[in-house]
Parts: C-alpha cells; structure tokens; sequence
C-alpha cells in the first residue's frame, strides 16, 4: 500500500509527552538480559588468541597439542573459515578480520579460538596453540602510513592510500584570491573507541541440520545473520539472531567482530559456545573510529563572508579501507553557504583495529578542524564568532557542499538560540574561557519492517526489527498509541528476532525512530482499516459509513450517526468472532530522512601551572525535527556532548614503538567519569522534517560533531593559545603554553 | 590455588613461610583480585588477614600516636576523627584511592605492599613519618620510606606481612597535605603526588619532610625539598627553591600516563600547593 509520507502538521496527544522507558525497571533492577546473561544446556566457553605483533606473517600455527587437552571441544584457525565471500571485498575484509590468514595485522588481530568445558580450560588450551610469526614493519601513524616507503597493509592497496573523496563546488583558488584575509592551519585528532560498557558478547548454537541461533548484543541483528551466513555458507532463513538489551553501541556493534567464529566454533564442536570479550579486547580488538591529520585553508573578506574553504582530512582506517574518508568530507562545510568550497577525505591504512562507525562517523574531526579555523578567521576579523557563522549559514535552498539543495533547516536557528541564550553573556572568571562550535550529521533512512497486533483485551503489541539503544521502545510505543488513540501503557513494543520480521537495517544513522516511527504509523493505520472493517460488520452497515476517531470506530451519515462509537478494545474484544486476529504490517525503505545540525557552548577553566582542563557548563542546542519523547531526545543529545568532552580532553588510543596499544583498557584510557562533567544543559529545536508524517529527524549522532572544537575554541580563550591537537591533554596544554 | 583465612598473625606467618608456590596476603583485594582477574598472577595460596581482629582496629599508642592495622579500610580510617584531624594528609590521601566501593575494602598497607610509583597514601605516610610494624619470624619496624624498592618490589622477606603502620604523635603547630595529579577527577591514578608534613617555630619551618610519587621507580623521600622550606615562612623564595628541588630529585619516564617534562614540571608545582596546605593547617600564615 502506497502511503503518503509528507509531514502533516497534526497536533499530537501523546506524541512530545515523557512517559517512563518500558525497559527501564529491567534494567534498574538487573533483570535485563543483556549478550552475556544467556546460557543454553552444555555449552562451552570460547575464546580468541590474538596477536602480540603489530604486524606479522603467520608462518605456521600449531594447535595439536590444544587439540588434545581434555575438555576443548574445537580449535579453530583460518582454515576451517574458507573463503566464502564471492569477490566481496568488504566481506573478505570482515572474514579476515574475523581471523586473521596470512597475516596478523594489528596488535591484538584474532589468529585462532577455542572452545572448551570452562574458561580455565579454554585459557590453557589458547597457551598450547604455538603460533610461528615473522615480524613485518609496521606503521600505526596516519602521516607516517602515507611516506613513502612506509611499510604496506594490503596488498591490493596503492601504498596505504585506502580512498580519495573530493566534495565541493565552485573554485577555491579563485575565492583566495577574492579574500582579504587567508586563515591556514593543520590539525591532528586521536583515536578514540565508542567506549560502551557492555562488551561484545553472543550465544552461539548451529544443529546438525545446520540451522543456527545466535544470541548477540548489537545494533542490527538483520545485518549480523546476514554477513554471519555469508561467511559462514549458511542459508538466510535458517539462521536466526535474537538481539539481547544492548549496553552502549554508538555504532561499535555495527560490525561483527567475534560472532561468525562463534558460530563456526560451535558447528565445529557441535555445542552451544558462548563468547565474551574482555575489555581490553574490546579496545585491541573491535572497531574504534579513526585518528586523523588535516590541512584547512579558508579566505574571507573583512566583513566575514568567506569567498573560499578548503580542507583535506587523512584517517587511519586501521588495516583495511572504508568509507571513512567519504563520510568526512560530505560533512565538512555543511553548515554553510559557500561560493567555493572544496573538501578530500582520505583513507589511509595503518596497524590498527578495523575501524567502525562512532556516533556521526568521521564528522567530529573535520568539524574540529573547520570550526577552530572559524574562531581564527573570527578572531582575525575582530568578528564575533557566532556573527561570522551566521554570516556564512546554511538556509533552505543552499546549495549543500556536498550536493543535495536543503530543504528546511536548522543551522540558523540553532546559532540564533546560541547567540540569544543566557549562556552566552555570562561572567567569565580568571582562567576560564569560552568556545561554541556547530556541527552537522546526515541522518539516514532505510529499509524497515514492523508489525502490529492487537490483543482482545485491546493491548497491542508492536514488533519492530530496529534494536533499541537509545529509548526507541519508548518513543515507537507513543506513536503507536499516537495513532490508534490509546494509552501508551497499552502498547508493548518489542523487538523481533530475525526469524519473526523481514529485513531491517541496522540501527545506525540515527535511523531507528525515523524509520521504525514511519512503519509503526502506516502498520497502525492498516490495523484501523481492519478494525473500521469490524465495526462495519459489528454495526450491519457498509465499511464507507465507518471513520475513526480518537480510538474509537465512529459510524457516520444521517443514517447511522446515532450509533454509539465503538472503542478499540470494544471490537477487539469481538474479534475472535468478526474474522479473528486483528494486525497491520507494513514494510518500507524509507527515504526523506532530515539532515540535523546543532550548535554548542561550553566554559572551561584551565590550570595554567598543571594544564588541566575542568568543563564548567555546557549547553547543546540542535534541531531535532519532532521530539517524540524529549527525554530521551535530551539524553541524545547529552551523551553526544559527554563523549565529544571525552574525546577533546582525554581519550586517545596510545601505541608504542613496538606498534602495540598501551592503554587497553579503562584505566589509562580516560572516558569522563560523572563528576568530570557539568550538567549539560539541552535546547531542543523542533524544525519538522518534511518527508515524515510526524516531522521526525534523527537525534542520536549530531551532538557529538560540535565538542571537539567547542572545547577547542574555549581552551584556546582560556589560555591565550591555539591548541590543534586533541586530545588536549594536560601535557599538550602545558607543552603549548611553554612554547608559546 | 588455595584460600586461608588465618585469625592471628601467627597463623598467617605460618602460612606463608611455609608456601612451597606463590603466596599473595589479601586484605582489601583491590588490587589482587584485579590482577588475578587479569591473568597477572597465579597464586598458589592466597592468605586473608581480614579475620585478624588486631589487624582490623585504629588504637591510640602509648605515645600518642596511632597504630593502624593492615585490614583497616579507607572508608573506616576516614571515619576516624581523631586520625583525621591529627593527619589529614595521610587520610586524605588514603580516601583518593578509587571510588567509594574501593574505599570501602582498600588498605594503606595493601597500597604500601602493591608497591606502585604511583600509590597515593605512601608518600603521604612517608612525609608524616610513618613505620610500618613486620611481622615474620621476628618483628621489626622500618619506616615507610625502606619498604618499596621498586614497582611491584618490596623488602619484605617471604613469611613476612606488614601487620600495621604506627603514625608519630602529632606535633603542636604542625600539619601535613598530599596532592595528586590526575587527568579526570576521581577514579584514576596518580600522575604525580606529593606530600608535605612540617611543624612551625614561631611561624618559621623548623621540621619538614616532603615526599613524591610517581616520579620514580619509588616513592621519593626528598630531603633537599625538605631542607628548601626549613628556616622559611615559606614566602616565594623558599616556595620557588622547594619546587625546583623536587623537580630536580624526579627520575620520570614517558608513559601512557605523563612525558618526563611534564611530571618533572608538576612536580615542583604540587609540592608547592601541598606545602601550602600543611602550612596552613601548621597554623601558619
């Protein structure tokens, strides 16, 4: 069925209020099942060997003597994951991440695993396999990877060079010379991992029959089966994933990492085989997001419109390309309305983990670069910051630099609320500085599929294929009751398992609310239509005289409008006799997604003796299209911020000379802890996206774009000092005060 | 690996003198148990002194100090009023080690026997003075200062445990402080420390002892520091010769954690603001 999509402006009832999460007493209580709380009768425990070199040949692997410990069911190599892939590069790069072949490439690669009666079996079992390595060269720096020379990742590659994207429009050289002013300046931005607290963990089982089920934390159980099946020569259909609750993802659970030698572990030992990561695999062996090098260039005249902008950004892939490169330079001049604009990412390979998404992937470190370059530029112009943004932004119908005209946005109102908001003219004290930066993320659509079912008591259950990370249950729950005219307690919203529901996307791109929200409101307007039908019948009159309102079948004309209304648990309660099972369904790639922008403010105050950075506010202001439940929207955007503060001050991944990660773990990688933040204060705008019923636009991603070079900008008005490298530790900040 | 859990000291020398493998005393845990979590050490016996009773008490000795036994948490030694108003220094330094769920198991002496540069009560407990009382085939005493030798090293003999630490009877007109640099603001470790405690003459130093953590492969008694402030009101002068001293003693290395240049730097600099703190507390002005 063909439904119009357009955004109506309709008043909600529901939609916008702040009901409790559905899974929030589970997961206060301990209740929740999470990857790791599930066990299935006689399972083993498997574990991964991992690389100690940065990168090495694997001359030979020895397991006999694993092989022959009592108690380990399986061992498992390369050999037994024959390439299944059909030419797919992406897939074989997945497989030979999975494990590596030929090659151990990064410090902590999976070479081999185990399956056996118990952990302590399984450690012993990993010490007896004898891996032969050949040390190789190697290079983790995303500069160093470029040289000439510099020892090379993948074969297939020309020298590390993974991917070259160029965006923009006009004529930058041109628009320099039109400047009468030029900022120049290079930036660097450490690696920093997603840092969700729930390691990747999973269940796996496949029966002689060679049906499977695996039990995972993810974020898109659909693309889990998918690739898992793949790689593994499984049928789709006879392998369904159950996703568990998931504790963190900010896309780190895109990717499969240890599921597929689960799954290969166990069709080889013929038993169930569960696996979980510790911490430091987590940080040594899933995907963190890139670091990053690059060179801006902007010119302007003196009353700040900028006539040309140019920026090149290289990130370290790890040691196999993606789209990283391309992902950055889409967002780089997005903010703005530009003459001439030019933007390169760059993949480059290096010695590190397989990079996966991280909350709006690649956007933060080009917005680091742009954004500091515009508090030069507005310095030099003796401009206000927030004025030359304005000056330059972004409307409905700019030409983005990235291609696609927008249609109505946020960017303005957001710098607007920025430039008016109390934050902004608030007593700065010694020490103390100020910054605000803007950021942009895309938001993505996606293929979609969801069911609604109606109980004869009228409770209805809703069956969505997009995992739940960040209160989606909730938000899809008041939009379904939005619809069908109830209360939200009388919805259960659950997310199916892959056997249950067609495809769904992962939930990525701040895609879910979008998406599922679009299914849930055409499937619960299928449901009306059957149920409009039973009224029909219940009544004796034709389905035309039959409308709904407010929950409740209403029969119309002058023939039958002294007919009570019918409420929707009164027909559901008829149900078994009207026809049976009353549902709707309704399956979607969903396009129209509403790109979002937001501005930040943040006050820091620096040691100058120490160089320690304490944040002292912050407020985040973005557009969110509708906020379905503003809590949760709020939380989006708070956790946005905390890690974008994270990821400036402190967290960075730290190799040595031997090419191996020193910091593996939490203790000396340092995420905030609570009492390193202030309250981040939120400022919800509502820009209705027009390409969905309810105006909705992704919420999750954006608010990580801006911090970077938020903090930025406030370090370098505390201390009188450019800083352009995050982290900007309190090493960095004192070495720059001393060499200022 | 077995588990004893002796009720006196006795028992406990026992125990471990006799281990043929590798012996661990476990007290609060929370170190050990991280370790052994992280496949850091496979004991063969693990003795826990929490059922000692003598080991779990705060008493006031005969000179007016205090014995603080090896069992004793971070929590209970920052409940104790009497010790934290004789040595907030020491308290305080004790309470910075991990979050409250830590401090309700970590000891002084667990953090003095896990032997890291970057423990924060010992340099607190070396500027106040502090010995630890040994319990072995003999008991001895030595100060703070002789146990750690270097990370993860102590001077224990094996059948040795460190039964208790004995704080001196608090001066009049003194006061000690310990600071720590760390990244974050809580639950984090040590880039460096340092720890002052001195005792005034009519407003001048006339005692003091500073020590630093995290800035060698030990904790650092720093006479040199210590002799900078001596004889001052701690006025600039003597503040900028008490920082430059404690630069000067600080044999760093570059990690994960700090450069050379930026614990040496930061040193000095806490010195001076832990010195500050003592001098206040001192009664001075």
């Amino acid at each position: 069925m063909q439904h119009d999509q357009k955004y109506t402006g309709q008043d909600f009832k529901v939609v916008g209020t702040r009901p409790n999460r559905p899974d929030g007493i589970d997961k206060v209580t301990g209740r929740a099942r999470y990857g790791a709380d599930m066990s299935a009768p006689g399972q083993l425990v498997g574990l991964m060997l991992r690389s100690p070199h940065a990168h090495a040949k694997i001359v030979k692997i020895d397991t006999s003597r694993a092989e022959k410990l009592a108690g380990v069911k399986a061992v498992l190599t390369s050999a037994d994951l024959p390439d299944l892939t059909n030419g797919n590069a992406g897939d074989y790069a997945t497989l030979e991440n999975c494990m590596a072949r030929d090659r151990a490439l990064y410090d902590g690669h999976a070479v081999a695993a185990v399956a056996a009666i118990d952990k302590s079996t399984a450690k012993k079992a990993l010490k007896l396999i004898k891996v032969t390595y050949e040390k190789l060269p190697h290079v983790t720096d995303v500069d160093e990877a470029l040289k000439k020379g510099a020892p090379q990742i993948q074969p297939a590659c020309d020298g590390n060079l993974g991917g070259r994207y160029e965006f923009g429009h006009g004529d930058i050289e041109a628009g320099l010379k039109e400047a009468d002013v030029v900022i120049e300046k290079s930036f660097k931005t450490g690696q920093t991992h997603q840092g969700y607290i729930e390691p990747h963990a999973c269940l796996a089982t496949v029966g002689p029959d060679g049906s499977g089920e695996l039990w995972v934390t993810t974020q898109g159980h659909f693309t889990y089966r998918n690739v898992c099946a793949t790689l593994l020569g499984m049928d789709i259909a006879k392998l369904k994933v159950t996703s568990s609750e998931i504790g963190g993802g900010f896309g780190g659970k895109t990717h499969v990492w240890i599921e597929p030698v689960a799954l290969a572990l166990a069709r080889k030992a013929n038993r169930p085989v569960k696996m979980v990561m510790s911490r430091e695999e987590v940080f040594k062996g899933s995907g963190p997001t890139c670091a990053s090098s690059m060179d801006v260039k902007i010119g302007a005249k003196k009353d700040g419109t900028i006539t040309s902008a140019f920026i090149e950004c290289r990130y370290s892939d790890g040691a196999f390309p993606g789209i990283w490169g391309m992902l950055g330079g889409m967002t780089a001049w997005a903010c703005y309305d530009l003459k001439n604009c030019k933007s390169v990412g760059v993949d480059v390979l290096v010695n590190r983990p397989k990079v996966a998404a991280y909350r709006a992937p690649s956007a933060p470190m080009m917005a680091f670069g742009v954004e500091s370059t515009m508090d030069m530029l507005a310095k030099e112009l003796d401009m206000d910051p927030v004025q030359l943004r304005l000056k330059n932004v972004a409307r409905e119908g700019t030409q983005s630099s990235y291609g696609p005209v927008y249609g109505p946005i946020g960017i303005e109102p957001t710098l607007e609320a920025v430039r008016d908001h109390p934050h902004m003219k608030a007593p700065l004290g010694k020490n103390q500085g100020r910054g605000m930066a803007c950021g942009f993320w895309f938001n993505i659509g996606g293929q979609t599929c969801s069911d609604l079912n109606i109980g004869v008591d009228g409770t209805v259950n809703l069956t969505v294929g997009t995992i739940d990370v960040g209160g989606a249950r909730a938000s899809l729950s008041l939009i379904a009751a939005e619809e069908l005219g109830i209360s939200y307690d009388d919805v259960k919203t659950t997310i199916g398992d892959t056997n249950s529901l067609g495809h769904n996307d992962t939930t990525e791109g701040s895609r879910g609310t979008f998406s599922s929200g679009m299914a849930t409101i055409f499937a619960a307007r299928e449901a009306i239509e059957v149920m409009k039908g039973r009224a029909a019948q219940m009544w004796g009159i034709p389905v035309e005289a039959v409308s709904w309102e407010n929950g409740h079948a209403v029969a119309t004309g002058a023939e039958h409008g002294n007919l009570p209304p019918l409420s929707l648990k009164e027909i559901a309660a008829e149900s078994p006799k009207t026809g049976g099972p009353i549902a709707g369904h309704h399956e979607v790639t969903a396009d129209g997604s509403g790109v979002s922008f937001a501005s930040h403010i943040v006050d820091v105050e620096v040691d100058p003796e120490t160089g320690r950075t304490q944040v002292l506010r912050y407020t985040v202001v973005q557009d969110a299209g509708k906020a379905i439940h503003p809590d949760y929207v709020e939380g989006q955007f708070q956790g946005g911020a905390a890690q974008g503060i994270g990821w400036a001050l402190n967290e960075e991944y730290i190799y040595g000379e031997d090419g191996c990660l020193q910091n593996a773990g939490f203790l000396d990688y340092r995420i905030p802890v609570c009492s390193d933040l202030p309250f981040i204060d939120t400022k919800i705008l509502e820009i209705p996206n027009p390409n969905h019923p309810y105006g909705i636009r992704g919420v999750g991603e954006t608010s990580i774009v801006p911090p970077l070079a938020a903090i930025g900008n406030a370090v370098s008005n505390a201390v009188g000092v450019r800083l352009n490298q995050v982290p900007m530790s309190p090493p960095r900040i004192l070495k720059a005060l001393e060499d200022a | 690996m077995r588990y004893e859990s002796p009720t006196t000291a006795k028992a406990a020398v026992d125990l471990l003198s006799k281990e043929k493998g590798k012996a661990y005393v476990l007290a609060g845990g929370t170190d050990l148990l991280v370790r052994l979590r992280m496949d850091m050490i496979e004991p063969d016996l693990m003795v826990d002194i929490k059922n000692i009773p003598a080991m779990n008490e705060i008493k006031k000795t005969p000179s007016g100090g205090f014995k603080i036994g090896a069992a004793v948490s971070g929590a209970k030694l920052g409940a104790n009023k009497a010790l934290k108003k004789a040595w907030p220094g020491v308290v305080e330094a004790t309470n910075l080690i991990g979050s409250d769920q830590i401090q309700g198991r970590c000891t002084m002496v667990g953090n003095l026997c896990n032997a890291s540069p970057a423990a924060d009560s010992v340099p607190a407990m070396i500027a106040a003075g502090a010995k630890a009382n040994i319990v072995g085939k003999k008991r001895r005493t030595v100060p703070v200062e002789d146990i750690v030798t270097g990370p993860g090293k102590t001077s224990l003999a094996k059948g040795e445990l460190i039964e208790a630490i004995t704080l001196p009877k608090k001066a009049p007109k003194s006061g000690d402080a310990y600071l720590r640099f760390i990244p974050r603001t809580e639950m984090d470790i040590a880039v460096v420390g340092a720890a002052v405690s001195l005792t005034l003459k009519k407003g001048v130093v006339e005692k003091a002892r500073v020590a630093l953590g995290a800035v060698a492969a030990t904790p650092l008694l720093v006479k040199e520091a210590a002799d900078a402030i001596i004889g001052t009101k701690l006025d600039d002068e003597a503040l900028e010769a008490l920082g430059a001293a404690c630069s000067a003693a600080c044999k760093p290395i570059d990690d994960k954690r700090g450069t050379v240049e930026y614990r040496v730097k930061v040193a000095g600099v806490l010195a001076q603001r832990a010195a500050k703190i003592a001098y206040e507390r001192a009664g001075g002005k």
